[in-house]
């Protein structure tokens, strides 16, 4: 019997109905060293366990606070780093040790956007060139279709196909990031990773890049995961929102429910910590004020990684990590005493 | 009654580069009466934060002040000398930076630095401002004060940084605090705590706050006044409340239906300001925002508005509200 036909009779072929990505048990590990032997003395815990599935041509909102992981997570998701242990599937396709001639393919399917789209150009290339990189690498287009190709490219993210010619520092970071955005479509992707794409951006400028990546999603029947750490922004562009504390997912809902009635207490927290642009709602919102910092993702706290930090926590908390569960459809938190 | 603490007028601070003047800070005036909590918001390159640096005389070179006054209480600051100007830092005003990291002296003790400015204006001090720097260090939420005055700034958060910054602002009790984009490097939940204490302190010592932010949201939570800056030039002020409920500059107005609000029932399109801020060495003609504005006359392009009353209790500088025209409508 044929590979493929085997595979068939032995599980279901994956369907577009079926989670696009899905992780489990997903953990990325760093060692830190020291010494002069440099010994690994320790490791950061930067994704320590996660569970994730994403819809196919939805927005998944990842958010949390700084070192929480959320960019970790993104980058190994679609193999940039190497995985410390659990699983990675990929259209019904385990992809979490995949190499050589399976990783090139999967390039073309899977790409990012970075946060600094000064620091993620090379000042030495043309904006042509950047964005002709992954046509050439991947074998797409030459010549004539190449110039072509790179012309749409600049015309689909809003920029002037002339600008090919010219250098990243001739650009705006609005421009920039447009750029980023079009050597990313370049491989006609199905799933991008959008890793604080405005975050550097000025604010008249974010609800531009906002605006053309919901357009280019529809237009191009995208999938992203939308890294941010704005719970704002990401209740705009997001389908559902995965929120991220020291290495673990705490909640993950549909948008407006989990700003309407949020589970976990530290999503309760993140999103009395918002503030919002009107005067008379602030006046009349009360705000949870957390107690002290994050936890050093080193050494994570037992049980619930949020518990030193939280309102209600109790011993519980401390003995035992509490699991995802669901509270009515689409919408899980892991907590043991979760909010109303 | 309301006493006028600090008073700006026609401010102007401009940088000589290579390619030309930057007018960074370009006739700007404006009041800061006691007690009050004044928001200035603007993008990056409005000259928000080059106006404090001002005030503070603390301008970067090649920047210098080339116009204008600063008065506090009814001292010009702009013209003393910088003896005495040294004096009215840290004793009449103080500021708190964006990075706390790059503010803190990494080479000596947090405790110190806190207590810095006390020994600075009184040497004989020494021992007490030791004291009363740990105790500042107490008020702004450091836990184990006594233990903790005696770390290096990379022993502390980010967070925790940011409170002893505001401490060493606070130790000399100053009339005048300047925050300069105090919470842009933080998350949110520890924003939420340094704006907590900010609103603290203002209330406990009646301390007037000039709060620097290109967040509307922190604004619309902590001031009770906002001016809205735009190319080195003030576009609208007035009562925080006034202005968001009724911008009378299309750039305020623009700029509040660009952002999402955590709060929106349904998933519109943001609307989105076209174009880029201007380049400050070659400011479009007129008004400097007519070449991203979907309000704009003939006049916008030929014209430089001034800051006018609009409505009854705010200023904007726009001839088209000036001329009459309600945004909102």
């Amino acid at each position: 019997m044929p590979e493929a036909a085997r595979s068939t009779t032995l599980k279901r072929a994956w369907t577009a109905s079926d989670p696009l990505l899905s992780v489990r048990g997903l953990k990325k590990w760093f060692p830190i060293s020291s010494g002069i032997t440099q010994r690994t003395v320790a490791h950061v815990h930067a994704v320590d366990g996660v569970d994730l599935d994403i819809k196919t041509g939805e927005t998944l909102g990842l958010v949390g606070e700084s070192g929480c992981g959320k960019s970790t997570l993104g980058r190994t998701v679609i193999r940039l780093l190497d995985v410390t242990e659990g699983s990675i599937t990929y259209k019904g396709e385990d992809i979490t040790r995949i190499h050589g001639q399976q990783m090139r393919r999967l390039r073309r399917e899977m790409t990012i956007i970075f946060q600094d789209p000064y620091a993620s150009l090379d000042p030495r290339q043309t904006v042509g060139d950047i964005v002709g990189e992954p046509l050439d690498i991947h074998h797409l287009a030459r010549g004539r279709d190449r110039t072509d190709r790179i012309a749409e490219l600049l015309r689909i993210v809003g920029l002037n196909p002339r600008f090919a010619d010219r250098y990243p520092h001739e650009f705006s970071g609005g421009q920039r990031q447009r750029i980023g955005i079009a050597r990313a479509l370049a491989v006609e992707p199905s799933f991008i990773v959008c890793d604080e794409p405005i975050s550097a951006l000025d604010v008249s400028i974010q609800a531009q890049i906002i605006n053309l990546l919901e357009k280019l999603q529809s237009q191009l029947n995208l999938t992203y995961l939308f890294i941010a750490h704005d719970l704002s922004v990401v209740k705009h562009i997001s389908n559902r929102i995965a929120v991220m504390y020291l290495g673990k997912i705490m909640e993950v809902a549909a948008s407006s429910d989990l700003y309407r009635r949020p589970r976990h207490p530290y999503t309760g927290s993140l999103v009395s910590a918002i503030p919002i642009p009107d005067p008379a709602i602030e006046k009349k919102r009360e705000r949870i004020i957390l107690q002290g910092d994050v936890a050093s993702p080193v050494d994570p706290p037992s049980g619930c990684r949020f518990r030193t930090r939280c309102p209600r926590a109790r011993e519980h908390c401390a003995e035992e990590i509490p699991p995802l569960e669901s509270y009515g459809a689409d919408h899980k938190a892991a907590c043991f005493y979760p909010l109303d | 009654m309301t006493e006028t603490l600090l008073e700006v007028r026609d401010l102007k601070t401009q940088f000589a580069t290579r390619d030309g003047v930057v007018k960074a800070v370009d006739g700007v005036s404006f009041e800061l009466e006691a007690g009050e909590t004044l928001g200035i918001v603007g993008e990056s390159g409005s000259g928000k934060s080059v106006t404090a640096l001002s005030i503070m005389r603390l301008v970067p070179p090649p920047g210098r002040i080339v116009g204008g006054h600063v008065k506090l209480k009814d001292r010009d600051l702009t013209t003393i000398s910088e003896g005495e100007m040294q004096e009215v830092r840290g004793e009449s005003i103080a500021m708190i930076f964006q990075d706390p990291m790059t503010s803190l002296n990494p080479v000596f003790r947090v405790g110190w630095q806190v207590a810095e400015p006390l020994i600075v204006h009184d040497e004989k001090k020494r021992q007490s401002a030791m004291g009363q720097a740990t105790a500042m260090l107490g008020k702004v939420g450091i836990p184990h004060p006594g233990q903790r005055s005696k770390d290096y700034p990379h022993q502390f958060s980010g967070g925790m940084r940011q409170r002893a910054m505001i401490a060493m602002g606070l130790t000399t009790m100053p009339e005048v605090l300047i925050a300069d984009e105090p919470t842009t490097a933080l998350d949110v939940t520890i924003q939420a705590q340094i704006l907590d204490l900010l609103d603290q302190v203002n209330r406990e010592f009646g301390t007037a706050t000039i709060l620097i932010t290109h967040n509307l949201g922190v604004v619309a939570g902590m001031c009770e006044r906002v001016i809205v800056m735009y190319a080195g030039r003030i576009v609208e002020s007035g009562p925080t409340a006034d202005v968001f409920a009724h911008p009378r500059h299309p750039y305020t107005w623009s700029l509040l239906r660009s952002i999402p609000r955590l709060d929106a029932d349904r998933h519109e399109p943001l609307q989105a300001i076209s174009g880029i801020p201007p380049d400050l060495i070659e400011l479009p003609s007129g008004c400097a925002f007519h070449p991203r504005c979907t309000f704009r006359v003939d006049r916008c392009s030929r014209d430089v508005p001034h800051l006018e009353r609009v409505g009854e209790t705010q200023m904007a500088a726009c001839w088209v509200t000036q001329g009459g025209r309600d945004l909102n409508a």
